[in-house]
């Protein structure tokens, strides 16, 4: 049994709930083992920095911090966190003026860093740790005939492109693939869902949205999977708005690569909050012939 | 009447002290090197609402165009992709200066009013300094009582559809040590802020 540290950040604790239950699901099923990181706070996303850099380092540091305590890897799902505590890691050992502030603010808390954490998102872990011939192994209910557009968003591989290609990432192609279902090719994978500024500016971001599902939509995808809560939300939460604005638009479901990938190895659709949805996917996994166990 | 403004700048105009600032932020340190190519506004997928793309703001932000920049939406449109760094033929780090940028707005007061998107800054500032974790519910609702409360009538569908899945966290989210991080957060704070 191979174990992590898990840092879910704000909102898989919320409206991202679907993303925890799936995780914690497969994970379980494919004999991976997450320990909570304990007493994680807030990595700051993209909004503390605008207001404080050197707290916002600091803030991401005391989770570094107390996960070093444990040496394995940490996993951290949400795009934005995964970003930010990359970020903070690299700029506090590339600038001497922020290390020494993180330093002497965490010596504040009782806290020392090293840097040594390893950060870690769940499809990295799930394609390069586990393996792709290990999980099409596990795979009873392949997703034979569904039509996924693999969407990524910017963060999860910008400006790092930790384990994939800043500009055309492959890994989730490839983990869909073993599933069973049928990728769709989608030249906009790595386009920006909008981030926050769906909900303070809905004119601008929900035109980002419309631009990614039509296009989902003209390339014949069933569902949209997606690698990020704030993704998943931005695609998701406004389409009936999407549809009253737009005369073209079509409704799609947009899943977590967690609950595609749950499906497939069998998993009980209510240990992958496939319920939570707002636009809902049974419709179109029936007919496909897919039923949730 | 219609008004009158001057503009063009003369030398004397700019804000030298602006330009030499922003030569020192994080991830700015090459902004002198910046050949105007425009692939950062080119690749943005923002720069179309933007009242000055990108590759405008570099320029105006290294010749000391202080309140141009300042005062802009665009610095505020950003949503932090990263586009523009990662295809930057310079290696300036374009959405860290984004970032300084909205900063110094905001210790200046100098940002549109009324603008929503600082607003939002500022309330998941306040609120992971109070809680060190975000209560997404609660941070809807304070934007929306900051900025527009009317607004809020058309998310009411949204809100219903989050409240019948279980995805609407009104309860609030806390981490155990805040004390802790109070004082973490406090020590930065004595000391001054880099480049700022």
């Amino acid at each position: 049994m191979t174990t992590y540290s898990y840092y879910p950040g704000c909102s898989l604790k919320g409206t991202g709930k679907a993303y925890e239950e799936s995780l914690l699901a497969v994970c379980g099923a494919l004999g991976v083992e997450l320990k909570e990181l304990e007493d994680w706070n807030c990595c700051g996303a993209t909004a503390y920095m605008a207001v404080e850099e050197l707290s916002a380092f600091a803030l991401a540091g005391r989770n570094l911090a107390l996960a070093e305590q444990d040496p394995v890897d940490l996993l951290a799902p949400c795009s934005a966190c995964y970003l930010v505590l990359n970020k903070t890691q690299r700029y506090v050992a590339e600038y001497p003026e922020i290390r020494q502030k993180v330093e002497q603010a965490l010596k504040a808390a009782g806290l020392t860093y090293r840097g040594t954490a390893k950060i870690r998102h769940p499809l990295d872990v799930l394609v390069n740790d586990i393996g792709l011939k290990a999980i099409s192994g596990k795979i009873t209910k392949p997703l034979r005939g569904l039509r996924v557009v693999p969407y990524y968003g910017c963060q999860i591989v910008r400006p790092y492109a930790t384990f994939d290609s800043q500009t055309h990432p492959v890994a989730m192609d490839q983990l869909l693939k073993a599933t069973g279902a049928e990728v769709v090719k989608y030249p906009l994978k790595t386009r920006c869902c909008g981030g926050s500024q769906t909900g303070t500016l809905p004119e601008v971001g929900l035109r980002l949205a419309y631009i990614l599902l039509k296009e989902a939509h003209k390339r014949g995808g069933d569902v949209l999977a997606t690698v990020c809560p704030l993704c998943q939300f931005n695609l998701e939460g406004y389409q009936d708005k999407l549809a009253s604005e737009y005369d073209d638009f079509v409704p799609m479901p947009v899943l977590y690569f967690t609950q595609l990938l749950g499906l497939a190895l069998g998993l009980p659709a209510k240990q992958l909050g496939l319920r939570r949805s707002l636009v809902p996917s049974e419709p179109i996994l029936a007919r496909r012939n897919l039923h949730a166990a | 009447m219609t008004a009158i403004k001057q503009m063009m700048k003369y030398e004397a105009d700019r804000d030298k002290e602006f330009a030499h600032w922003v030569t020192g932020v994080v991830g700015a340190e090459k902004i002198r090197q910046c050949i105007q190519c425009g692939m950062c506004s080119a690749t943005c997928p923002l720069s179309i609402y933007m009242d000055y793309t990108p590759r405008r703001l570099i320029h105006l932000a290294r010749e000391g165009f202080k309140q141009e920049v300042l005062g802009s939406f665009a610095i505020w449109l950003c949503a932090s992709c990263y586009s523009c760094t990662v295809e930057c033929p310079k290696q300036i780090k374009v959405t860290d200066v984004m970032y300084a940028l909205k900063r110094r707005a905001i210790q200046e007061g100098a940002y549109p009013k009324r603008l929503p998107i600082p607003v939002l800054a500022r309330e998941f500032y306040k609120m992971v300094r109070g809680h060190g974790r975000i209560t997404e519910g609660r941070l809807v609702f304070n934007l929306f009582l900051k900025t527009n409360l009317l607004k809020m009538l058309g998310m009411t569908r949204l809100g219903l559809g989050l409240l019948r899945t279980g995805r609407f966290s009104f309860f609030k989210e806390s981490i155990k040590h805040r004390k802790e991080l109070g004082a973490l957060l406090d020590a930065v704070k004595s000391s001054k802020e880099v480049a700022a």
